[in-house]
């Protein structure tokens, strides 16, 4: 499994997104950049430029047309993803730490940052996809406002039935779109351990959750109720879980101001592979020489990418002994 | 709550309950009368009875006696006189100060005056309190002895089916206790938060475990931890227990201050630093003020005084438990008697510049000498134009059976093997310009007669670390090589195994089996069974590797060495990232290599290895602070049931081999069994989520394929439903066309 190393930011890495396709992998980081690289062989299709602070969040349309960044220059940038020009900015009166389209690609949603008297919002901005992409609605439908715990990461459960937030006191929350009323919040990490991440399965009826209490939650999107427990040695930045095969990919890491000596050793800069249903660790993938900030799965299984403190994305194609890696009662029951 | 000693109420002390007590006598007793202060009177009773005209010089005889402990004077000693003109046989003496008064009761009561007359000495107030009719119950009633009550066999653990054995770990705030499970994981037996304030401390033949609080040592024992014993020795840092866990010595920095109403000090401990504790009644036998050792060389030009450094063990324990010993440090060395702590013949051993001793591990029988004795070594350096010395001395005749002068002495250091047949004197050596250093080895062979004296000297660096075999004659050392320049890299250092020739009944001559050149080790680590040693690097962060030795490798042999009683073969090394403490179990099956925080906080945990250096499994532990296994007490076998037990072993270890794959068995059928419910419970969750889902779709009308991404959405390609299509396409070509007519 020998990785394809992208080497095209300059400081580490915020968030990296496949396309639904699978052929395109966006890349964003704290240097402006957002990049576009073919996954298959990891060339550089192209840079959507024109922000002006770290970029912390990219999210792409299921049907690949419109990019989605969101920024320390407290804008929603949205980019056609052919062209790479920029058709829409909305701002907004903090940084923007999270952006996801809904499954059906008619709603974005961005979580806003705490900061200067102004509490975390999760906004929803209507998507359109008609001839004119720069038609966009300039005021969001909906405006969340979380008063308790800011919302660190969020997205949408199957058929963008709920949002779902996690939070930076370690809770998840689940919040009906159309009116934006909180449903449940549930304390499912410890208690002031920010939740980093949060992915969902394939067919979004679970997804996971990555903590700094170095464990991972896979939960239910119908009822939050806690559905695995994964636990590390080590603060959780990102958690994955995997189409056809049943795994999660955890990446985390001593951050490096924890650290007094950075050894690659001390740190466990390693992406973690556990069984989805068991909650067994199957394996380690080394590379990185810092913390890993971000991983996102190949929408078909097929390859995984990572991108790290480090500023390099790594995306690694799964080789045969991955798809044939099978628990004894897997394959008893996959017989049956 | 777990019971900690936090929680221990004034009432635990005592035991009962507060409204039970019937306090009316001892207010009695206690009650301050203020008009007395008779403090400073004594009654002497038991005196003889003399004319009165001989009163005088009884009197002044007496006040030799009397100011021997504190100031008083002829007037203030009443004799009176009866009817006869002879005295009574006692006197009233006044004090100038109640201290005085309390130091004559406690030093002249039952001290003979001459050879008929023994002084009775006691308080006025005491006569008062006591003598008053009705006070005391003149018939002698016995007391009723407590009812028996069933305690827990403090060896319940030796018992286990399996023969595991049981460690104690201490990690953040917790202290558990566990079962050795190999593989498996530890099977706990108690865990407690807060168990301990500073460290735990299992008790030399494992029956106590003694945790360490501010009030002082509390012992726990029994199959369920239960409390034992305590030892209120207030900011208490250090303990040590008597090698057959009769005594304990308990030391504090801080000087003990012994406050009112405190059950057990009395004023005795007052000031003192060490108390040695006698563990069966839970009362101190005798206290003392330490004596720091002499603080390191002051480095010039530094104002700050350097620290100085506390002596410990402050005493040490002769293996009978009969002595035990105390060297002011260039001075003289103290010998007490237990059980009563007496100073052995009353004085100290006058011992010019004593550096350091040891006792014999074990009572050994030197040849030719019939009555029981205790041997300790001891070091002086050179002073003057004497040599450095070390001497054995036989205790308890305090006689130096064995001296051995020395030359150019830098330091030394004693060791004595485990049975006590050798010691080692360790001897660093300057050379004459101070620049160089060496280390001798010299070997006194203690049950040989005359104990002759072996020197090996062909160690040309200094040996940082010298391990006997348990029970062996063999020995590692590890020297040290020239360190390179750069304080960073750890120095290189060289191993070196020694065992003594074959020569019959007796061991030949200590000859080099092999040096190991370029290592980084620096700690030895013996199975306390012999033959099997780790030699290490530890407190390093650079190197942490363990080398697992075999000393009777049962292969072939190396030619040049097959006159020495060893074969020696690496099995195996091993690596453990900062570790910082390896320690065996009793057994010598089992080894754990760990790495504490009190040393470092990387990567905190241990790992538990075989004998053979085969690693079964690793536990990083956050706030990792002590494995301790639990000490096993001495065999009970006799030599020849040993014997026996070694030569059927193979047929025993068949039976230890089915049970083992038995329970391997059992364990993985378990987890098949697991597996396989939580596999059928997820793929049930996820049926039932699938269909919620349908459902859903149908009633909000979207079609079946509402969430895939033909319709615009993100979610991505369930694959595996789908499975890998084959897409065939038949490509016709036209090669070539050729037009013929016909005909």
């Amino acid at each position: 499994m020998r990785p394809i190393l992208l080497s095209g930011h300059e400081r580490s890495l915020t968030q990296i997104k496949f396309n639904s396709d699978g052929d395109l992998l966006f890349s964003v980081s704290k240097d402006k950049i957002v990049c576009a690289w073919w996954s298959a062989n990891g060339e550089r299709l192209g840079t959507y430029n024109g922000h002006q602070g770290a970029v912390w969040t990219v999210d792409v349309s299921p049907n690949t047309i419109l990019l989605a960044t969101g920024s320390a220059d407290n804008t929603v940038r949205l980019w056609n993803v052919k062209t790479g020009e920029c058709v829409k900015v909305w701002e907004f009166s903090t940084a923007v730490k999270r952006v996801a389209f809904s499954p059906d690609g008619s709603r974005l949603l961005a979580v806003t940052e705490k900061r200067m008297g102004f509490n975390g919002t999760i906004a929803v901005l209507d998507i359109n996809y008609g001839e004119n992409l720069s038609a966009q609605a300039t005021e969001p439908t909906l405006t969340i406002v979380c008063e308790e715990s800011k919302a660190t990461v969020a997205g949408w459960s199957f058929l963008g039935k709920y949002i779902i937030a996690g939070h930076e006191d370690g809770s998840v929350s689940q919040y009906d779109p159309k009116s934006g009323e909180q449903v449940e919040n549930v304390q499912i990490h410890e208690f002031d351990s920010q939740i980093t991440d949060i992915q969902f399965a394939p067919d979004r009826l679970s997804f996971i959750t990555a903590s700094k209490d170095k464990s991972a939650k896979l939960l239910s999107s119908r009822n939050l109720a806690i559905l695995k427990t994964y636990i590390s040695d080590t603060p959780l930045n990102t958690a994955s879980v995997t189409p056809k095969k049943d795994f999660v990919i955890l990446g985390g890491g001593q951050a490096a101001m924890d650290v007094t000596t950075t050894s690659a050793r001390q740190g466990k800069f390693e992406a973690r592979f556990y069984h989805r249903v068991f909650e067994d660790e199957c394996g380690r993938v080394r590379g990185h020489f810092g913390p890993l900030n971000t991983i996102d799965v190949h929408p078909a299984g097929t390859a995984y990418a990572s991108g790290g403190e480090d500023g390099y994305v790594r995306v690694h194609h799964f080789d045969k002994a991955y798809f044939d890696f099978m628990y004894e009662v897997e394959r008893e029951q996959a017989r049956k | 709550m777990a019971p900690s000693f936090d929680t221990l109420s004034e009432q635990d002390l005592h035991e009962e309950e507060e409204e039970e007590i019937d306090f009316s006598d001892l207010k009695e007793q206690y009650e301050v009368k203020v008009e007395e202060g008779l403090d400073t009177f004594i009654v002497i009773d038991g005196l003889p009875v003399v004319p009165e005209d001989s009163r005088q010089k009884l009197v002044k005889f007496l006040l030799r006696k009397l100011n021997s402990v504190g100031s008083t004077s002829e007037d203030a000693v009443f004799m009176p006189v009866n009817d006869k003109k002879m005295t009574e046989g006692f006197a009233f003496v006044e004090y100038e100060t109640p201290e005085m008064a309390v130091a004559a009761v406690k030093q002249l009561h039952g001290v003979p005056l001459d050879k008929k007359h023994i002084m009775a000495v006691n308080k006025l107030m005491d006569i008062e309190r006591y003598g008053r009719e009705g006070r005391i119950d003149e018939e002698y009633k016995p007391p009723v002895p407590e009812p028996f009550k069933e305690k827990e066999h403090l060896r319940s653990w030796m018992g286990d089916a399996s023969a595991r054995d049981q460690f104690a770990l201490y990690r953040n705030d917790k202290v558990g206790v566990f079962w050795n499970n190999k593989t498996n994981p530890p099977e706990n037996v108690v865990d407690r938060a807060h168990w301990t304030q500073l460290f735990v401390q299992w008790s030399p033949k494992g029956t106590f475990l003694a945790s360490v609080h501010p009030q002082g040592v509390q012992l726990w024992g029994g199959e369920s931890f239960s409390k034992q014993k305590q030892f209120p020795h207030p900011f208490v840092q250090l303990i040590e227990f008597s090698p057959l866990e009769g005594y304990l010595t308990t030391w504090s920095a801080r000087p003990i201050q012994v406050e009112e109403g405190q059950p057990i000090l009395t004023y005795e401990e007052d000031g003192k630093n060490i108390i040695i504790w006698d563990i069966e009644t839970g009362k101190p036998l005798r206290s003392f003020v330490s004596h720091d050792l002499a603080a390191p060389a002051d480095i010039e030009g530094s104002d700050v005084a350097p620290k100085k450094k506390v002596q410990w063990p402050a005493f040490k324990w002769s293996s009978d438990e009969k002595y035990v010993a105390r060297m002011l440090q260039g001075q003289s060395l103290s010998i007490y008697e237990l059980p009563n702590m007496n100073l052995l013949g009353r004085t100290s051993v006058k011992i010019e510049g004593a550096m350091d001793f040891e006792w014999s591990p074990a009572t050994v029988a030197r040849e030719g000498i019939k009555q029981y004795e205790q041997l300790l070594c001891f070091w002086t350096p050179e002073i003057g134009s004497n040599p450095a010395r070390v001497g054995m001395m036989s205790v308890p005749s305090k006689e130096v059976v064995r001296t051995r002068n020395l030359f150019n002495v830098s330091d030394v250091k004693l060791h004595w093997q485990s049975q006590g047949a050798y010691v080692c004197v360790k001897v660093d050596r300057h050379s004459k310009s101070k620049k160089s250093m060496a280390t001798n080895l010299e070997i006194f062979r203690v049950r040989e007669k005359g104990v002759p004296v072996e020197v090996v000297d062909s160690l040309k660096d200094t040996v940082i670390n010298f391990a006997w075999e348990p029970n062996g004659s063999r020995f590692v050392v590890i020297a040290n090589g020239e360190a390179p320049t750069g304080a960073a890299v750890l120095p290189k250092t060289s191993v070196s195994f020694f065992a003594p020739e074959k020569k019959g009944y007796t061991a030949g001559n200590f000859k080099l089996v092999r040096t190991i050149e370029k290592k980084t080790s620096n700690g030895i680590y013996w199975s306390p069974k012999g033959r099997f040693v780790i030699v290490a690097t530890v407190h390093s962060q650079t190197s942490f590797d363990m080398d697992f030795w075999d000393l009777d490798f049962e292969g072939e042999k190396i030619e040049a060495e097959k006159d020495l009683a060893a074969n020696l073969q690496l099995m195996k090394t091993v690596e453990h990232y900062g570790v910082t403490d390896v320690d065996w179990d009793s057994t010598g099956r089992y080894v754990v290599s760990s790495a504490s925080v009190w040393t470092h906080s990387m990567e905190n945990g241990w790992n538990m290895h075989t004998f053979s250096g085969t690693t079964l499994s690793e536990n990083p532990t956050e706030k990792f602070k002590q494995f301790l296994w639990r000490p096993r007490p001495a065999t009970l076998l006799s030599k020849e049931e040993q014997k026996q037990v070694r030569k059927n072993l193979r047929e025993y270890s068949k039976e230890f081999d089915e049970e083992d794959k038995y329970a391997v068995d059992i364990a993985n059928t378990a987890v098949v069994e697991t597996r396989k419910r939580v596999l059928s419970e997820w793929v049930a969750w996820l049926r039932r989520e699938k269909e919620l889902l349908a459902e859903e779709k149908e009633a909000f009308n979207l079609p079946e394929d509402a969430d895939s991404p033909t319709a615009a959405s993100d979610a991505r390609p369930v694959v595996e439903d789908q499975g890998d299509s084959v897409v065939e396409e038949i490509v016709e070509e036209i090669i070539e066309e050729t037009e013929e007519v016909i005909g």
